[in-house]
Protein backbone atom coordinates (compact mmCIF):
# COMPACT_ATOMS: atom_id res chain seq x y z
CA UNK A 1 0.00 0.00 0.00
CA UNK A 2 1.13 3.24 -0.93
CA UNK A 3 2.31 5.81 2.35
CA UNK A 4 -0.41 8.35 2.78
CA UNK A 5 1.19 11.09 4.67
CA UNK A 6 -1.43 12.46 7.49
CA UNK A 7 -3.02 15.40 7.27
CA UNK A 8 -4.00 17.58 10.21
CA UNK A 9 -7.09 19.93 9.39
CA UNK A 10 -8.40 22.63 12.15
CA UNK A 11 -11.93 23.36 13.72
CA UNK A 12 -10.53 27.42 13.68
CA UNK A 13 -9.73 29.92 10.90
CA UNK A 14 -7.63 33.80 10.84
CA UNK A 15 -9.56 36.28 9.72
CA UNK A 16 -8.90 37.98 6.76
CA UNK A 17 -8.78 41.49 6.53
CA UNK A 18 -8.93 43.83 3.89
CA UNK A 19 -6.75 47.39 3.96
CA UNK A 20 -6.68 50.20 1.75
CA UNK A 21 -9.74 52.26 -0.48
CA UNK A 22 -8.51 52.59 -3.74
CA UNK A 23 -5.93 50.04 -4.00
CA UNK A 24 -6.40 46.73 -1.11
CA UNK A 25 -4.82 44.17 0.00
CA UNK A 26 -5.96 41.63 2.05
CA UNK A 27 -3.86 39.12 4.38
CA UNK A 28 -4.44 36.57 6.84
CA UNK A 29 -7.87 34.03 5.97
CA UNK A 30 -6.17 30.37 6.25
CA UNK A 31 -7.30 27.47 7.94
CA UNK A 32 -3.80 26.13 8.57
CA UNK A 33 -0.24 26.30 10.16
CA UNK A 34 1.79 28.70 7.89
CA UNK A 35 2.44 28.06 4.26
CA UNK A 36 0.78 24.77 5.16
CA UNK A 37 -0.86 24.68 1.86
CA UNK A 38 -0.71 20.50 1.65
CA UNK A 39 -3.09 20.75 4.59
CA UNK A 40 -5.63 23.73 4.11
CA UNK A 41 -6.36 26.84 2.54
CA UNK A 42 -3.76 29.93 2.03
CA UNK A 43 -5.84 32.56 0.87
CA UNK A 44 -3.49 35.50 0.63
CA UNK A 45 0.10 36.02 0.79
CA UNK A 46 1.65 37.47 4.05
CA UNK A 47 1.96 41.49 3.30
CA UNK A 48 4.90 43.03 3.57
CA UNK A 49 4.69 47.05 4.14
CA UNK A 50 7.82 49.31 3.68
CA UNK A 51 8.41 51.46 6.82
CA UNK A 52 8.62 55.37 6.50
CA UNK A 53 8.55 57.87 8.60
CA UNK A 54 7.11 61.66 9.64
CA UNK A 55 10.41 63.23 10.36
CA UNK A 56 14.30 62.07 8.21
CA UNK A 57 15.44 58.80 9.96
CA UNK A 58 18.34 60.24 11.14
CA UNK A 59 18.28 57.47 14.30
CA UNK A 60 18.46 54.71 11.38
CA UNK A 61 22.13 53.23 11.11
CA UNK A 62 23.90 54.43 7.56
CA UNK A 63 23.36 51.08 5.38
CA UNK A 64 19.17 51.45 5.98
CA UNK A 65 19.25 55.54 5.78
CA UNK A 66 21.06 56.17 2.73
CA UNK A 67 18.92 53.98 0.41
CA UNK A 68 16.63 56.50 0.82
CA UNK A 69 18.66 59.58 0.37
CA UNK A 70 17.33 62.26 -1.51
CA UNK A 71 14.02 61.23 -0.41
CA UNK A 72 13.31 60.51 3.32
CA UNK A 73 13.24 64.24 3.62
CA UNK A 74 9.96 64.57 3.04
CA UNK A 75 7.41 61.49 3.68
CA UNK A 76 5.69 62.49 1.03
CA UNK A 77 8.57 62.18 -1.33
CA UNK A 78 9.36 58.82 0.57
CA UNK A 79 5.80 57.23 0.07
CA UNK A 80 6.38 58.22 -3.71
CA UNK A 81 9.56 56.75 -3.95
CA UNK A 82 8.14 53.34 -2.10
CA UNK A 83 5.56 52.89 -4.68
CA UNK A 84 6.88 54.31 -7.73
CA UNK A 85 10.24 52.77 -7.52
CA UNK A 86 10.41 49.99 -4.52
CA UNK A 87 6.42 48.97 -5.93
CA UNK A 88 5.54 48.62 -2.22
CA UNK A 89 1.87 46.59 -1.90
CA UNK A 90 1.74 48.49 1.59
CA UNK A 91 3.19 51.64 3.76
CA UNK A 92 3.84 52.11 7.14
CA UNK A 93 3.94 55.45 8.34
CA UNK A 94 5.66 55.57 11.86
CA UNK A 95 4.49 59.57 13.54
CA UNK A 96 7.38 58.99 15.93
CA UNK A 97 8.50 62.51 15.56
CA UNK A 98 5.33 62.98 17.83
CA UNK A 99 7.37 61.79 20.59
CA UNK A 100 8.58 63.87 23.74
CA UNK A 101 12.05 62.71 23.24
CA UNK A 102 11.72 62.61 19.60
CA UNK A 103 10.75 66.50 17.72
CA UNK A 104 7.69 66.57 20.03
CA UNK A 105 5.37 66.94 17.11
CA UNK A 106 1.76 68.08 17.81
CA UNK A 107 -1.14 65.35 17.16
CA UNK A 108 -2.25 68.31 14.62
CA UNK A 109 1.56 68.08 13.00
CA UNK A 110 0.63 64.50 12.64
CA UNK A 111 -2.35 64.69 11.10
CA UNK A 112 -1.29 66.70 8.52
CA UNK A 113 1.82 64.47 7.19
CA UNK A 114 -1.17 62.18 7.49
CA UNK A 115 -3.29 63.58 4.65
CA UNK A 116 -0.60 64.99 2.91
CA UNK A 117 1.13 60.80 2.51
CA UNK A 118 -2.12 59.53 2.06
CA UNK A 119 -3.29 62.09 -0.58
CA UNK A 120 0.30 61.52 -2.85
CA UNK A 121 -0.26 57.43 -3.37
CA UNK A 122 -2.94 55.21 -3.25
CA UNK A 123 -0.97 51.69 -1.83
CA UNK A 124 -3.30 51.11 1.42
CA UNK A 125 -1.50 52.39 4.80
CA UNK A 126 -0.12 51.29 8.37
CA UNK A 127 -0.24 54.87 10.41
CA UNK A 128 1.81 54.01 14.27
CA UNK A 129 2.05 56.17 16.66
CA UNK A 130 5.40 56.74 18.46
CA UNK A 131 4.86 54.03 21.16
CA UNK A 132 4.17 56.62 24.20
CA UNK A 133 1.19 56.09 25.74
CA UNK A 134 0.21 58.92 26.19
CA UNK A 135 1.10 61.23 23.54
CA UNK A 136 -0.15 58.61 20.96
CA UNK A 137 -3.75 58.68 22.50
CA UNK A 138 -3.87 61.94 21.18
CA UNK A 139 -1.56 61.84 18.37
CA UNK A 140 -3.54 58.59 17.35
CA UNK A 141 -6.79 60.21 17.74
CA UNK A 142 -6.17 63.19 15.05
CA UNK A 143 -4.32 60.62 13.01
CA UNK A 144 -7.26 58.86 12.85
CA UNK A 145 -9.45 61.50 11.59
CA UNK A 146 -7.04 62.50 9.15
CA UNK A 147 -7.27 59.54 7.64
CA UNK A 148 -11.03 58.48 6.97
CA UNK A 149 -12.52 57.01 4.36
CA UNK A 150 -8.70 55.36 3.61
CA UNK A 151 -9.13 51.93 5.36
CA UNK A 152 -5.80 52.36 7.52
CA UNK A 153 -4.37 50.38 9.99
CA UNK A 154 -4.32 52.02 13.11
CA UNK A 155 -1.71 51.26 16.12
CA UNK A 156 -0.84 51.04 18.61
CA UNK A 157 -3.56 50.37 21.35
CA UNK A 158 -2.02 49.41 24.34
CA UNK A 159 -3.37 48.23 27.62
CA UNK A 160 -2.93 51.29 29.01
CA UNK A 161 -4.27 53.52 26.48
CA UNK A 162 -6.42 51.22 24.10
CA UNK A 163 -9.90 52.76 24.73
CA UNK A 164 -9.03 55.80 23.01
CA UNK A 165 -7.27 54.48 20.51
CA UNK A 166 -9.82 51.92 19.70
CA UNK A 167 -12.88 54.37 19.50
CA UNK A 168 -10.87 56.32 17.35
CA UNK A 169 -9.88 53.97 15.03
CA UNK A 170 -14.05 52.63 15.45
CA UNK A 171 -15.23 56.33 14.46
CA UNK A 172 -13.24 56.53 11.18
CA UNK A 173 -13.84 53.24 9.86
CA UNK A 174 -9.87 51.39 10.51
CA UNK A 175 -8.77 48.25 11.38
CA UNK A 176 -6.64 48.02 14.66
CA UNK A 177 -3.42 47.04 16.30
CA UNK A 178 -3.55 45.89 19.74
CA UNK A 179 0.17 45.13 21.36
CA UNK A 180 1.05 43.34 24.40
CA UNK A 181 4.38 43.09 25.79
CA UNK A 182 5.16 39.67 24.52
CA UNK A 183 2.67 37.76 27.35
CA UNK A 184 0.25 35.32 25.58
CA UNK A 185 -2.83 35.83 28.09
CA UNK A 186 -2.28 39.37 28.33
CA UNK A 187 -2.56 39.16 24.26
CA UNK A 188 -6.00 37.45 24.73
CA UNK A 189 -6.72 39.99 27.40
CA UNK A 190 -6.71 43.16 25.66
CA UNK A 191 -8.33 41.74 22.06
CA UNK A 192 -11.28 40.75 24.73
CA UNK A 193 -11.57 44.18 26.29
CA UNK A 194 -11.27 45.89 23.02
CA UNK A 195 -13.70 43.91 21.58
CA UNK A 196 -15.99 44.44 24.95
CA UNK A 197 -15.87 48.13 23.65
CA UNK A 198 -17.67 46.90 20.54
CA UNK A 199 -14.98 46.78 18.37
CA UNK A 200 -14.99 43.92 16.27
CA UNK A 201 -12.88 41.32 16.36
CA UNK A 202 -12.64 40.94 12.27
CA UNK A 203 -10.96 44.36 12.70
CA UNK A 204 -8.23 43.49 14.81
CA UNK A 205 -4.26 42.64 14.16
CA UNK A 206 -2.60 40.65 17.17
CA UNK A 207 0.93 42.30 17.79
CA UNK A 208 2.49 40.36 20.33
CA UNK A 209 5.71 42.64 20.70
CA UNK A 210 8.36 41.93 17.49
CA UNK A 211 12.02 41.32 18.88
CA UNK A 212 15.12 40.72 16.69
CA UNK A 213 17.03 37.73 15.74
CA UNK A 214 19.16 37.27 19.03
CA UNK A 215 17.57 39.35 21.11
CA UNK A 216 14.65 37.62 22.21
CA UNK A 217 13.06 36.24 18.62
CA UNK A 218 12.29 32.89 20.47
CA UNK A 219 10.12 34.73 22.78
CA UNK A 220 7.85 36.27 20.08
CA UNK A 221 8.02 33.36 17.73
CA UNK A 222 6.41 31.20 21.01
CA UNK A 223 3.93 33.85 21.59
CA UNK A 224 3.01 33.64 17.81
CA UNK A 225 2.72 30.13 17.76
CA UNK A 226 0.62 29.55 20.75
CA UNK A 227 -1.59 32.10 19.51
CA UNK A 228 -1.95 30.39 16.02
CA UNK A 229 -2.72 27.35 17.45
CA UNK A 230 -5.02 28.79 19.82
CA UNK A 231 -6.95 30.29 16.98
CA UNK A 232 -6.62 27.10 14.64
CA UNK A 233 -6.51 24.08 17.24
CA UNK A 234 -9.16 25.62 19.97
CA UNK A 235 -11.13 27.38 17.84
CA UNK A 236 -10.56 30.28 19.99
CA UNK A 237 -12.43 33.65 18.29
CA UNK A 238 -10.68 36.16 20.13
CA UNK A 239 -7.00 34.71 18.88
CA UNK A 240 -7.91 34.74 15.30
CA UNK A 241 -6.95 37.91 13.78
CA UNK A 242 -3.95 38.25 11.96
CA UNK A 243 -0.84 38.80 13.62
CA UNK A 244 1.65 41.56 13.03
CA UNK A 245 5.93 41.50 13.00
CA UNK A 246 7.13 44.98 13.17
CA UNK A 247 10.73 43.77 12.72
CA UNK A 248 12.33 47.11 10.82
CA UNK A 249 12.32 49.04 14.31
CA UNK A 250 13.58 45.92 16.13
CA UNK A 251 16.52 44.86 13.73
CA UNK A 252 18.46 48.10 12.74
CA UNK A 253 18.97 48.99 16.33
CA UNK A 254 20.96 46.07 17.51
CA UNK A 255 24.69 46.06 17.25
CA UNK A 256 24.82 43.56 14.77
CA UNK A 257 23.29 45.90 12.43
CA UNK A 258 25.39 48.58 13.05
CA UNK A 259 29.30 47.14 14.38
CA UNK A 260 31.96 48.38 11.49
CA UNK A 261 33.54 45.59 9.23
CA UNK A 262 36.65 46.96 10.51
CA UNK A 263 36.20 46.03 13.84
CA UNK A 264 34.45 42.57 13.69
CA UNK A 265 35.82 41.12 10.01
CA UNK A 266 34.65 38.29 11.47
CA UNK A 267 30.79 39.30 10.90
CA UNK A 268 31.48 40.09 7.18
CA UNK A 269 30.09 43.01 5.11
CA UNK A 270 28.19 45.32 6.78
CA UNK A 271 25.77 45.88 5.17
CA UNK A 272 25.04 42.51 3.87
CA UNK A 273 24.67 41.55 7.39
CA UNK A 274 22.21 44.10 8.10
CA UNK A 275 19.47 43.22 4.99
CA UNK A 276 20.31 39.43 6.10
CA UNK A 277 19.50 39.87 9.93
CA UNK A 278 15.87 41.59 8.75
CA UNK A 279 14.96 39.11 6.27
CA UNK A 280 15.81 36.85 8.64
CA UNK A 281 14.09 37.40 11.98
CA UNK A 282 11.00 38.58 9.38
CA UNK A 283 10.78 34.88 7.90
CA UNK A 284 11.20 33.00 11.39
CA UNK A 285 8.33 35.58 12.62
CA UNK A 286 6.25 34.82 9.40
CA UNK A 287 6.91 30.59 9.82
CA UNK A 288 5.56 31.24 13.27
CA UNK A 289 2.51 33.13 12.55
CA UNK A 290 2.41 36.42 11.18
CA UNK A 291 1.04 38.02 8.12
CA UNK A 292 2.22 41.41 8.35
CA UNK A 293 5.35 42.40 8.39
CA UNK A 294 6.68 46.32 8.46
CA UNK A 295 10.30 46.19 6.89
CA UNK A 296 13.07 48.92 6.33
CA UNK A 297 15.14 47.75 3.84
CA UNK A 298 14.39 47.04 -0.04
CA UNK A 299 16.42 44.14 -0.25
CA UNK A 300 14.91 42.49 3.05
CA UNK A 301 11.65 43.01 1.64
CA UNK A 302 12.80 41.40 -1.91
CA UNK A 303 14.52 38.45 -0.14
CA UNK A 304 11.23 38.15 1.87
CA UNK A 305 9.01 37.96 -1.15
CA UNK A 306 11.41 35.71 -2.80
CA UNK A 307 11.05 33.08 0.30
CA UNK A 308 7.24 33.47 0.41
CA UNK A 309 6.98 32.66 -3.69
CA UNK A 310 9.06 29.78 -3.16
CA UNK A 311 6.52 28.49 0.00
CA UNK A 312 3.40 29.54 -1.58
CA UNK B 1 -18.23 20.07 26.38
CA UNK B 2 -22.34 19.89 24.88
CA UNK B 3 -25.13 21.44 27.24
CA UNK B 4 -28.08 20.24 26.63
CA UNK B 5 -30.58 22.87 28.12
CA UNK B 6 -32.87 21.65 30.73
CA UNK B 7 -35.28 24.04 31.25
CA UNK B 8 -38.41 23.04 28.68
CA UNK B 9 -39.66 20.70 31.22
CA UNK B 10 -43.28 19.52 31.33
CA UNK B 11 -42.48 19.39 35.43
CA UNK B 12 -41.78 22.99 35.87
CA UNK B 13 -44.96 24.16 36.19
CA UNK B 14 -44.76 27.29 33.53
CA UNK B 15 -43.62 25.37 30.84
CA UNK B 16 -46.62 22.68 31.47
CA UNK B 17 -49.07 25.24 31.30
CA UNK B 18 -47.57 26.97 28.00
CA UNK B 19 -47.63 23.32 26.48
CA UNK B 20 -50.80 23.00 27.29
CA UNK B 21 -52.23 26.64 26.03
CA UNK B 22 -50.13 26.15 23.23
CA UNK B 23 -48.61 29.41 24.12
CA UNK B 24 -45.13 29.91 21.98
CA UNK B 25 -44.26 33.13 24.33
CA UNK B 26 -42.45 31.04 27.54
CA UNK B 27 -41.05 28.25 25.39
CA UNK B 28 -39.06 30.41 22.82
CA UNK B 29 -37.99 33.14 26.16
CA UNK B 30 -36.55 30.14 27.79
CA UNK B 31 -35.11 28.70 24.78
CA UNK B 32 -33.40 31.89 23.58
CA UNK B 33 -32.54 32.11 27.43
CA UNK B 34 -30.53 29.07 27.14
CA UNK B 35 -29.21 29.82 24.17
CA UNK B 36 -27.73 33.09 24.74
CA UNK B 37 -26.23 30.85 28.23
CA UNK B 38 -24.16 28.47 26.12
CA UNK B 39 -27.11 25.89 25.23
CA UNK B 40 -25.64 23.99 22.35
CA UNK B 41 -29.43 21.91 22.23
CA UNK B 42 -32.68 22.10 23.56
CA UNK B 43 -33.92 19.50 25.62
CA UNK B 44 -37.74 19.04 24.92
CA UNK B 45 -39.48 16.95 27.79
CA UNK B 46 -42.63 16.61 27.84
CA UNK B 47 -43.47 13.54 29.66
CA UNK B 48 -45.17 9.79 28.71
CA UNK B 49 -47.69 12.27 26.68
CA UNK B 50 -49.78 9.17 25.94
CA UNK B 51 -52.20 11.39 24.50
CA UNK B 52 -51.95 14.15 22.07
CA UNK B 53 -48.00 13.15 21.88
CA UNK B 54 -46.90 13.61 18.40
CA UNK B 55 -48.62 16.73 17.97
CA UNK B 56 -47.51 18.27 21.11
CA UNK B 57 -43.92 17.15 20.02
CA UNK B 58 -44.21 18.11 16.55
CA UNK B 59 -45.42 21.87 18.45
CA UNK B 60 -42.61 21.83 20.52
CA UNK B 61 -39.77 21.25 17.88
CA UNK B 62 -40.99 23.60 15.81
CA UNK B 63 -41.49 26.39 18.33
CA UNK B 64 -37.99 26.19 19.88
CA UNK B 65 -36.23 26.11 16.35
CA UNK B 66 -38.35 29.17 15.25
CA UNK B 67 -36.60 31.12 18.16
CA UNK B 68 -33.23 29.08 18.28
CA UNK B 69 -30.79 28.00 15.32
CA UNK B 70 -30.31 24.62 18.35
CA UNK B 71 -31.12 20.96 17.20
CA UNK B 72 -33.91 19.34 19.86
CA UNK B 73 -33.59 16.66 22.55
CA UNK B 74 -36.76 14.82 22.18
CA UNK B 75 -37.54 13.57 26.11
CA UNK B 76 -39.94 11.15 25.85
CA UNK B 77 -41.09 7.49 26.45
CA UNK B 78 -43.90 8.22 23.20
CA UNK B 79 -42.49 6.27 20.32
CA UNK B 80 -44.71 8.20 17.87
CA UNK B 81 -44.17 11.06 19.76
CA UNK B 82 -40.72 11.15 19.31
CA UNK B 83 -41.31 10.42 15.36
CA UNK B 84 -43.76 13.09 14.71
CA UNK B 85 -40.61 15.48 16.63
CA UNK B 86 -38.15 13.96 14.40
CA UNK B 87 -39.95 14.40 11.04
CA UNK B 88 -40.54 18.55 11.69
CA UNK B 89 -36.73 19.11 13.43
CA UNK B 90 -34.64 21.55 11.56
CA UNK B 91 -31.71 19.27 10.92
CA UNK B 92 -29.49 22.41 9.35
CA UNK B 93 -29.09 23.55 13.37
CA UNK B 94 -27.45 19.79 13.91
CA UNK B 95 -28.98 16.28 14.58
CA UNK B 96 -31.78 15.85 16.89
CA UNK B 97 -31.39 13.48 19.77
CA UNK B 98 -33.61 10.75 21.00
CA UNK B 99 -33.88 10.76 24.75
CA UNK B 100 -33.73 7.90 25.33
CA UNK B 101 -33.49 4.04 24.83
CA UNK B 102 -31.92 1.26 27.51
CA UNK B 103 -31.43 -1.61 27.79
CA UNK B 104 -35.10 -2.32 28.56
CA UNK B 105 -37.12 -3.98 25.26
CA UNK B 106 -40.10 -1.81 25.09
CA UNK B 107 -37.04 1.09 24.34
CA UNK B 108 -35.46 -1.16 21.71
CA UNK B 109 -38.02 0.69 19.02
CA UNK B 110 -36.01 3.94 19.72
CA UNK B 111 -33.01 2.86 18.38
CA UNK B 112 -34.58 1.72 15.28
CA UNK B 113 -35.80 5.31 15.10
CA UNK B 114 -32.36 6.79 15.48
CA UNK B 115 -31.04 4.34 12.55
CA UNK B 116 -33.75 5.07 10.28
CA UNK B 117 -33.45 9.17 11.02
CA UNK B 118 -29.73 9.09 11.39
CA UNK B 119 -29.60 10.82 14.78
CA UNK B 120 -28.13 10.73 18.17
CA UNK B 121 -29.66 8.30 20.50
CA UNK B 122 -29.20 8.46 24.63
CA UNK B 123 -28.34 4.95 25.93
CA UNK B 124 -29.28 4.62 29.71
CA UNK B 125 -27.48 2.49 31.05
CA UNK B 126 -30.64 0.35 33.28
CA UNK B 127 -32.21 -2.48 32.11
CA UNK B 128 -35.40 -4.34 33.04
CA UNK B 129 -34.59 -5.28 36.27
CA UNK B 130 -34.02 -1.80 38.17
CA UNK B 131 -31.09 0.40 39.11
CA UNK B 132 -27.28 -0.75 38.48
CA UNK B 133 -25.28 -1.44 41.41
CA UNK B 134 -22.23 -0.16 40.47
CA UNK B 135 -19.67 1.61 37.81
CA UNK B 136 -18.97 -2.61 36.88
CA UNK B 137 -22.71 -3.10 35.98
CA UNK B 138 -23.37 0.11 34.73
CA UNK B 139 -20.76 -0.93 32.14
CA UNK B 140 -22.07 -4.44 31.20
CA UNK B 141 -25.14 -2.96 30.40
CA UNK B 142 -23.68 0.28 28.08
CA UNK B 143 -22.03 -2.81 26.52
CA UNK B 144 -25.23 -4.65 25.37
CA UNK B 145 -27.12 -1.44 24.65
CA UNK B 146 -23.57 -0.67 22.29
CA UNK B 147 -24.58 -4.60 20.41
CA UNK B 148 -27.96 -3.91 20.16
CA UNK B 149 -26.91 0.07 18.41
CA UNK B 150 -25.35 -2.01 16.13
CA UNK B 151 -27.89 -4.79 15.42
CA UNK B 152 -30.13 -1.93 14.72
CA UNK B 153 -27.90 0.34 12.50
CA UNK B 154 -27.02 2.87 15.01
CA UNK B 155 -23.13 4.35 14.54
CA UNK B 156 -21.41 3.83 17.99
CA UNK B 157 -20.42 7.06 17.47
CA UNK B 158 -24.08 8.60 17.59
CA UNK B 159 -24.97 6.70 20.82
CA UNK B 160 -24.66 8.52 23.83
CA UNK B 161 -23.93 6.81 27.37
CA UNK B 162 -25.69 7.59 30.41
CA UNK B 163 -24.79 6.34 33.66
CA UNK B 164 -28.16 7.59 35.30
CA UNK B 165 -26.90 10.19 38.13
CA UNK B 166 -28.62 9.24 41.10
CA UNK B 167 -30.13 11.81 43.94
CA UNK B 168 -27.61 12.50 46.96
CA UNK B 169 -29.97 12.76 49.45
CA UNK B 170 -31.00 9.09 49.22
CA UNK B 171 -27.74 6.99 47.40
CA UNK B 172 -24.72 8.95 48.46
CA UNK B 173 -22.23 6.21 47.62
CA UNK B 174 -23.89 6.43 43.80
CA UNK B 175 -22.17 9.75 43.41
CA UNK B 176 -18.82 8.43 43.05
CA UNK B 177 -19.95 4.89 41.17
CA UNK B 178 -21.19 7.52 38.50
CA UNK B 179 -18.13 9.40 38.13
CA UNK B 180 -15.72 6.33 37.58
CA UNK B 181 -18.11 5.12 35.30
CA UNK B 182 -17.80 8.09 32.89
CA UNK B 183 -13.88 6.62 32.45
CA UNK B 184 -14.93 3.13 31.72
CA UNK B 185 -17.95 3.92 29.26
CA UNK B 186 -14.51 5.71 27.36
CA UNK B 187 -13.15 2.91 27.28
CA UNK B 188 -15.37 0.38 25.35
CA UNK B 189 -14.33 1.57 22.06
CA UNK B 190 -12.04 3.19 20.24
CA UNK B 191 -12.70 5.85 19.32
CA UNK B 192 -14.33 6.54 22.85
CA UNK B 193 -17.59 6.46 23.37
CA UNK B 194 -19.71 9.43 24.32
CA UNK B 195 -21.16 9.97 27.54
CA UNK B 196 -24.12 12.11 28.76
CA UNK B 197 -25.55 12.96 32.23
CA UNK B 198 -28.62 14.50 33.52
CA UNK B 199 -27.10 16.55 35.77
CA UNK B 200 -29.52 17.93 38.31
CA UNK B 201 -30.44 14.43 39.53
CA UNK B 202 -27.65 14.86 41.85
CA UNK B 203 -29.53 17.58 43.72
CA UNK B 204 -33.13 16.53 43.73
CA UNK B 205 -35.27 17.01 46.87
CA UNK B 206 -31.77 18.84 48.34
CA UNK B 207 -32.96 22.76 49.65
CA UNK B 208 -32.78 24.68 46.92
CA UNK B 209 -29.48 27.13 47.92
CA UNK B 210 -27.25 23.96 47.98
CA UNK B 211 -28.68 22.43 44.55
CA UNK B 212 -26.45 24.64 42.04
CA UNK B 213 -23.88 23.80 44.17
CA UNK B 214 -24.06 20.32 43.86
CA UNK B 215 -24.13 20.23 40.63
CA UNK B 216 -21.73 22.60 39.54
CA UNK B 217 -18.93 20.29 41.47
CA UNK B 218 -20.45 17.08 40.04
CA UNK B 219 -20.01 18.53 36.51
CA UNK B 220 -16.31 19.66 37.38
CA UNK B 221 -15.72 16.06 38.41
CA UNK B 222 -16.99 14.66 35.15
CA UNK B 223 -15.87 16.86 32.90
CA UNK B 224 -12.53 16.03 34.31
CA UNK B 225 -13.13 12.29 33.87
CA UNK B 226 -13.98 13.31 29.82
CA UNK B 227 -17.67 13.58 29.79
CA UNK B 228 -18.86 14.26 26.36
CA UNK B 229 -22.61 16.47 27.34
CA UNK B 230 -24.68 16.92 30.04
CA UNK B 231 -27.99 18.00 30.65
CA UNK B 232 -28.37 20.93 32.37
CA UNK B 233 -29.10 24.60 33.11
CA UNK B 234 -26.89 26.42 30.83
CA UNK B 235 -27.06 29.52 33.60
CA UNK B 236 -26.63 27.94 36.18
CA UNK B 237 -22.97 25.63 35.23
CA UNK B 238 -21.61 28.13 32.18
CA UNK B 239 -18.99 29.62 34.51
CA UNK B 240 -17.77 25.57 36.21
CA UNK B 241 -17.49 24.49 31.88
CA UNK B 242 -15.34 27.63 31.09
CA UNK B 243 -13.26 27.43 34.21
CA UNK B 244 -12.57 23.82 34.06
CA UNK B 245 -11.85 24.31 29.73
CA UNK B 246 -9.40 26.49 31.21
CA UNK B 247 -8.00 24.30 33.88
CA UNK B 248 -7.96 21.55 31.86
CA UNK B 249 -5.40 23.42 28.93
CA UNK B 250 -8.77 23.38 26.21
CA UNK B 251 -9.11 27.08 26.40
CA UNK B 252 -6.46 30.16 26.46
CA UNK B 253 -6.09 32.03 29.36
CA UNK B 254 -7.34 35.70 30.00
CA UNK B 255 -8.44 37.47 32.92
CA UNK B 256 -11.26 38.19 31.50
CA UNK B 257 -11.93 34.38 30.48
CA UNK B 258 -15.25 34.16 32.12
CA UNK B 259 -17.26 37.09 29.93
CA UNK B 260 -16.28 35.31 26.78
Amino acid sequence: MAFVPPKESFAGRVFPVTIGSEVQETFGGENTLPFHTFEGEVPHRPLIAYEIQDVPPDDWPETVRMVYDGVSDDPVKWARHCVEELKARAITLRLIGTHPDNKDLSADDAAKTVSEVLGAVKVPFIVLGSNHVEKDSEVLVKAAEAAKGHNCIIGKAQEANYKTIAAAAMASGHKLIAMSELDINLSKQLNILITQMGFEKERLITDPMCSALGYGLEYTYSVMERIRLAALAQNDAVMQPPLVGDVGMYVWKIKETQAPEDALPEWGALEQRGILWEALTATSLMLSGAELLILRHPKAVDAVEGFIDELL
Amino acid sequence: MLIIGEKLSIIAKRVREAMMKRDKGPIQEIARAQHKGGAGMIDANIGPAEDGGEELMEWMVTTIQEAVPLPVCLDTTNYAAVEAGLKVHNNDYGLPMINSTSNDPERFPMLELAARYSCLIIGLTVGKGGLPADEEERSAIAAEIMARAMEYGVPLENLYLDPLVLQISTTQEQALKVIKTIGMFQELNDPPMKTVVGLSNISNGCPRHVRPVLNRYLLALLMYEGLTAAIADPLEVRETVKTIDVLMNRTLYAHSYLEM
